[in-house]
């Protein structure tokens, strides 16, 4: 947790059950040294560069490791700990879990009860309305933690409210979003979700002001980057979450981050969260579970424990590109909460790469026997 | 060690070592079959051509679709073999005969000229023309290294 300085393999990825993948394939993605001299035949025919790569892919892609739960190994193998652990799933199932969800139950109470008056009745008095309204979705959040009994550890000064300021956080799983929004009620932008968390979407959460975009719409990245655009500069707003990967990884990587909370020209103030994975893995992994089993998984586990850091706000520097400001921040986050960088779009989850890549390997290789083929 | 080996017995992980002339040590082969299981989301005993596709490394691969021809309805045993001509342990002649498999498109044994030039030009794309080939096959460029083809 939490290395400061170089990006070593933390204990649990050189795994000394399994060849350390890292032995097998060279570093760095070009494994073609600059070819010189005179262009031979066997550069022509010799493809077992290319296929290398292909087969390296095919072995293990750093890709898909960012996607990958990974399942705590069974400890409970043997005359005693066996029965203890059946009287510890018991506990967590009978005791644990009604508790929880009375104390959910209560909270969503105390919620409602307080919210839809105030919402309807301080109609005209906006400022007091949106700021008991912040209150109240702080209050539901903090029940929500309560009811995975989570164990929070907050680093680093609290966001305050002010103008021309946007907060990055790595993604790890929609209750990243509510373990930040119980100390602040931040504004955030959302892929909109079907079902009873759409519902909350539309309700509750316009509410701290949200904004919905959708991944599947093409003309979509215009409106959006309008809409975050006119947030920021309103003095009044929620400061604004952002979640730049665009997708859950599984908190031991950071995928690219998208460019768009980084050209809004304000403030970007990175926040860290990483998981202990001790009792419960918080990754949800979208494709293996709905959002529900997901809540219930970690409502009957003993505890959810992370590490929040707020970390010190950034500005992009002159003469640097927002997607190089983007890269430094990602630096930052994946440095202090002890995560890898991976090249790769989290968007590739749904769709393929685009053919420019291959083009530009095509490209290079052409060139450089085109040149040669002169050097004669 | 990991819930997976527990599928994988012994004598198949030998059956496995055997079939791929010993190229792997046991333990590689028990990280392959989890690769394997991982890929083969559905459990249909192979891995369907878009899975690999969907390894974004693998799809930018100028050679990925001459590999998927090749890669299509492999069962567990036959991956291994496949992937056994990248091991550090292959002799230089199975590499070899991996390379010419890769070139000979219609798999009757022999490489033609028409599919040296294919091959070239999945490597290239548009970034070289037809009459660039024509002339990069024609001009008699020297061999530095004898390359035993069957």
């Amino acid at each position: 947790m939490g290395s400061t300085g170089k990006l070593n393999s933390s204990s649990s990825e050189l795994d000394l059950d399994r060849p350390n993948i890292e032995d097998y394939l060279p570093s760095g993605s070009s494994i073609q040294q600059e070819p010189h001299g005179k262009l031979r035949l066997r550069d022509l025919l010799d493809i077992s560069p290319t296929l290398s790569e292909a087969a390296g892919a095919i072995v293990d892609d750093s890709f898909t490791r960012c996607f990958k739960s990974n399942p705590p190994e069974p400890w409970n193998w043997n005359v005693y700990l066996f029965p203890l652990w059946c009287f510890g799933v018991v506990v967590r199932y009978l005791v644990l879990f009604p508790a929880r969800v009375l104390v959910l139950t209560i909270g969503w109470i105390i919620f409602l009860s307080s919210f839809i008056p105030v919402h309807f009745l301080l109609k005209g008095h906006d400022k007091w309305r949106k700021k008991i309204e912040r209150f109240l979705v702080e209050i539901i959040c903090s029940f929500f933690v309560a009811s995975w009994t989570g164990v929070v550890k907050y680093h680093g000064p609290r966001p305050s409210i002010r103008p021309k300021q946007v907060f990055v956080a790595n993604h790890t799983s929609m209750i990243d979003f509510i373990i930040l929004e119980q100390m602040t009620a931040f504004a955030v932008i959302m892929q909109k979700h079907p079902g009873w968390v759409g519902l909350l979407q539309s309700t509750i959460l316009e509410s701290v002001g949200c904004i919905w975009f959708n991944r599947s719409e093409a003309k979509d990245r215009e409106i959006v980057a309008k809409k975050l655009r006119d947030h920021v500069q309103g003095a009044d707003n929620n400061p604004l979450l952002i979640f730049p990967e665009g997708t859950c990884v599984n908190n031991h990587y950071t995928v690219m981050f998208k460019k768009g909370a980084f050209e809004l020209g304000c403030t970007v103030c990175p926040v860290a969260i990483k998981y202990n994975k001790i009792f419960v893995d918080a990754f949800w992994n979208s494709r293996k579970q709905s959002f529900t089993m997901h809540l219930l998984q970690l409502m009957t586990s003993w505890a959810v424990v992370c590490d929040v850091w707020y970390l010190e706000p950034q500005t992009l520097r002159p003469g640097e590109t927002p997607i190089e400001f983007a890269e430094r921040v990602r630096d930052i986050i994946s440095v202090r909460a002890g995560l890898k960088k991976v090249p790769w779009d989290g968007y590739l989850k749904y769709s393929r790469p685009s053919p420019k890549h291959r083009e530009r390997k095509q490209q290079n290789f052409a060139d450089s026997v085109l040149r040669r083929l002169e050097e004669k | 060690m990991g819930n997976t080996s527990s599928m994988l017995t012994q004598y198949d992980i030998e059956e496995v070592q055997e079939h791929c002339n010993e190229t792997f040590s046991q333990q590689e082969i028990v990280s392959l079959y989890e690769r394997f299981c991982q890929l083969d989301r559905n459990s249909c005993g192979f891995i369907p051509a878009d899975e690999f596709l969907s390894v974004p490394e693998f799809a930018v691969n100028p050679l990925s679709q001459r590999l998927l021809r090749m890669l299509d309805g492999l069962n567990f045993k036959e991956f291994v073999a496949f992937l056994s001509a990248f091991s550090p342990r292959a002799t230089l002649q199975h590499k070899v005969e991996f390379i010419f498999k890769v070139y000979d498109t219609d798999c009757n044994g022999k490489v033609t000229f028409s599919e040296m030039l294919s091959v070239l030009r999945d490597l290239t794309g548009q970034f070289i023309s037809e009459q660039q080939r024509e002339i990069l096959g024609n001009t008699g460029l020297k061999m530095e290294v004898e390359v035993p083809v069957d």
